[in-house]
């Protein structure tokens, strides 16, 4: 299944890459994806594992740019 | 302008009015000193903050930490004022570069914003507001004067003229009454229409082009990948060479320790890579974004860059450079009378949806009884043959006939001829003619213009008829009478020979041609949905001449990530020489990063209003 999160206040544009690599390291996901411009987050992953995969993406997201939040859409 | 930019933009201006009373009010050091550290605070904590963060999570190499050390080290040298200068300029910097993101951000998103958050459903006379998704296909909708058409339908009541502009980039609006066919997205002017619903939300024209531009963004070209790959060695090396820059000198050769301190400072400054990394994207983004805009959907950066390369690009000829709306234009019997021959040809091609044989239906204009009807089959890139009240009918071109050893009289003329025969008998021609669309020779003009070596049209017509239309468009090779698998071998000849080859086409048989070239370009209005999802690309409006523009807007996309990759790498590799040989001072190095970011930022953001001018153009000269 593929998720598409919003990420509030993504405001860099290396930071947006960094979050990549650290989302996709997260265990069960298959792939991640930021695109900067829409700043969307799309993951890939079985549907089981959805929801401890979107705190820890949450976790990520905030070690790297503290301001930055997961909207679902 | 949000929260965060307001309180950024008073501390600047709070620490840079300190600042100045730290130099030039004259005060003796110590009270110098405790101006100048407020000043550093005011400014100053936010990034330091961050940078802390960012150690606790044991990422520590960010903008952040560079200018943090940066400014530490300006103050520990003395420098204060240079100290808080760098933190000013670099927030000032990143204000703008937020700036420029947000604004280019928010003019894609008024690109999807194409669907309303509720409809009129009319239930049993009387209007109820729901939501878009809970509206089924069948329905009935009302759309006031000024409102979005939110779903695509059939008007059944009223008329309005109703501007397309937003999903095909014609500006000029257009009269939908009672049988029209309404888009989603487009904006109903001034009268009330009451629509029957024909696609669901999610498979509504708008969803549809709101989903291909946000997927756009994830298909990222070579450059963009270039970026990100560079930057992730590019910091790191810059660390390591400015500490070198700092440590080895005065080791080595004795000197001055706070002077080759200072240099590696200007040299850390200097290293921030977010000129490439935001400007790049962004020259894309703004590319397909203004496209998207003059009606052109690319389905992602590479698409667009791997267009700036075309040499070659090959047109089909029905339905992209001629409308693909046929009519019989004579009707040839052979010892018939006219209408009987229509006849038996509407009848012959009661199944079929080729464009052929609609045209042929709609001439012959009556009832057809489909029960003596038995056994018809489509016979690719030659005709239809069907049962006809036990008659063997063959509808199709010379190809059909003397296949089946039909004696039949050949014509010449400039149209499409279709050929009868019913049981074995050669009953007459039917010549049918498709208008070529107005903008056609202007699209193969445009693309000789700008360069493209070669403009091929391929046709499953008869090679008069082809070289005719392909004659008066100014089109140098035609490839005539293929089936429907033949094209896809020139597409591969082609591609053999070493070019790039963007295919520009529409039907269901073109699928495979649009999948294999470099570029599939798929006129879209009238397109089927098969071609639409093989394309790389989509031409709204189906005019032949968004093929040039798309090339034209490739190439400046492509200029422009170019030019800034080549003036960012150069200003710091400038700076960089001139840093570590203590030619510039911290605040100059500032200057030069902020200014190159904005400068890049400013350059790409142009790809977003390119097309929008060029299409006007188009508009005025066709």
């Amino acid at each position: 299944m593929k998720y598409t999160y919003l990420l509030e206040n993504l405001g860099c544009a290396s930071c947006a890459a960094k979050m990549e690599v650290a989302i996709n390291k997260i265990d069960g996901v298959e792939s991640a994806r930021i695109t900067f411009m829409t700043a969307r987050l799309t993951i890939e992953t079985d549907e089981s594992m959805i929801g401890s995969i979107e705190q820890q993406a949450e976790k990520a997201v905030r070690k790297i740019e503290s301001k930055v939040r997961l909207k679902r859409v | 302008m949000n929260l965060f930019g307001l309180t950024t933009i008073v501390r600047i201006a709070v620490s840079g009015i300190l600042l100045c009373i730290g130099i030039f009010a004259g005060f003796d050091d110590m009270v110098s000193l405790m101006i100048f550290a407020a000043s550093y605070v005011i400014v100053g904590y936010p990034v330091f903050l961050n940078f802390l963060r960012a150690i606790y999570n044991r990422q520590p190499f960010d903008e952040n930490f560079l200018m943090t050390i940066a400014s530490i080290g300006a103050f520990a040298i003395g420098e204060a004022p240079e100290g808080i200068a760098i933190l000013l300029f670099y927030q000032i910097g990143e204000l703008f570069e937020d700036y420029a993101v947000d604004r280019s951000r928010r003019s894609i998103s008024s690109l999807t914003d194409l669907l309303p958050e509720s409809i009129n459903l009319l239930k049993d006379g009387e209007i109820v507001v729901s939501e878009p998704g809970e509206v089924c296909v069948g329905d009935l909708i009302v759309v006031r004067p000024g409102e979005r058409i939110p779903l695509d339908g059939t008007v059944v009541e009223g008329s309005s003229m109703v501007d397309t502009s937003s999903i095909t980039g014609e500006s000029v609006p257009r009269r939908a009454s009672v049988g029209d066919a309404v888009l989603s997205g487009c904006i109903s002017s001034n009268g009330v229409l009451t629509v029957r619903v024909t696609s669901l939300y999610a498979d509504s024209t708008a969803s549809r082009i709101i989903r291909m531009i946000e997927d756009a963004y994830e298909a990222k070209s070579r450059s963009e990948k270039f970026v990100t790959k560079f930057a992730r060695y590019y910091t790191p090396a810059v660390v390591l060479s400015a500490i070198l820059l700092a440590v080895v000198p005065p080791l080595l050769l004795g000197a001055s320790f706070d002077v080759w301190l200072y240099r590696a400072l200007t040299f850390l400054v200097i290293s921030c890579p977010c000129a490439l990394v935001i400007s790049i994207p962004l020259a894309f983004f703004g590319g397909i974004g203004g496209a998207s805009r003059a009606g052109i959907l690319i389905k992602g950066g590479n698409y667009l860059e791997a267009l700036a390369r075309v040499d070659t690009v090959v047109f089909d000829k029905t339905g992209t450079l001629t409308e693909g709306t046929f009519d019989v234009e004579k009707i040839i019997p052979e010892g018939i009378d006219n209408s009987e021959l229509l006849k038996i040809a509407a009848y012959a091609e009661f199944h079929s949806n080729h464009p052929i044989a609609v045209s042929i239906r709609k001439a012959y204009g009556k009832n057809i009884d489909g029960s003596v009807i038995e056994r018809a089959e489509e016979i690719a890139g030659h005709g239809v043959s069907a049962e006809v009240s036990g008659q063997i009918v063959l509808v199709g071109n010379e190809f059909l006939m003397s296949k089946n050893g039909i004696a039949f009289k050949k014509q010449n003329g400039f149209g499409t001829s279709v050929y009868v025969s019913a049981g074995g008998e050669y009953k007459g021609c039917l010549v049918i003619s498709d208008r070529i669309r107005r903008d056609s020779a202007y699209a193969v003009s445009m693309l000789k213009r700008s360069g493209i070596k070669d403009v091929a049209m391929l046709t499953g017509d008869v090679k008069n008829v082809g070289e005719h239309v392909a004659e008066s468009l100014g089109i140098d090779t035609v490839y005539a009478e293929l089936l429907p698998s033949d094209k896809i071998g020139i597409v591969e000849r082609l591609l053999s020979e070493g070019r790039s080859v963007a295919f520009v086409g529409d039907g269901i048989n073109d699928a495979p041609s649009l999948a294999r070239s470099d570029v599939g370009i798929a006129m879209g209005a009238m397109g089927s949905d098969a071609a639409i999802e093989a394309a790389d690309i989509v031409i709204m409006d189906d005019m032949p001449s968004k093929v040039p523009l798309a090339i034209k807007v490739a190439k400046k996309t492509r200029s422009i990530a170019i030019e800034n990759i080549i003036f960012a790498l150069g200003v710091k590799a400038l700076f960089l020489v001139l840093g570590a040989f203590g030619h510039i001072t911290l605040v100059e190095a500032i200057f030069a990063d902020v200014g190159v970011a904005v400068i890049a930022i400013l350059n790409s953001i142009r790809t977003l209003n390119m097309s929008k001018s060029a299409s006007n153009v188009i508009t005025a000269e066709t």
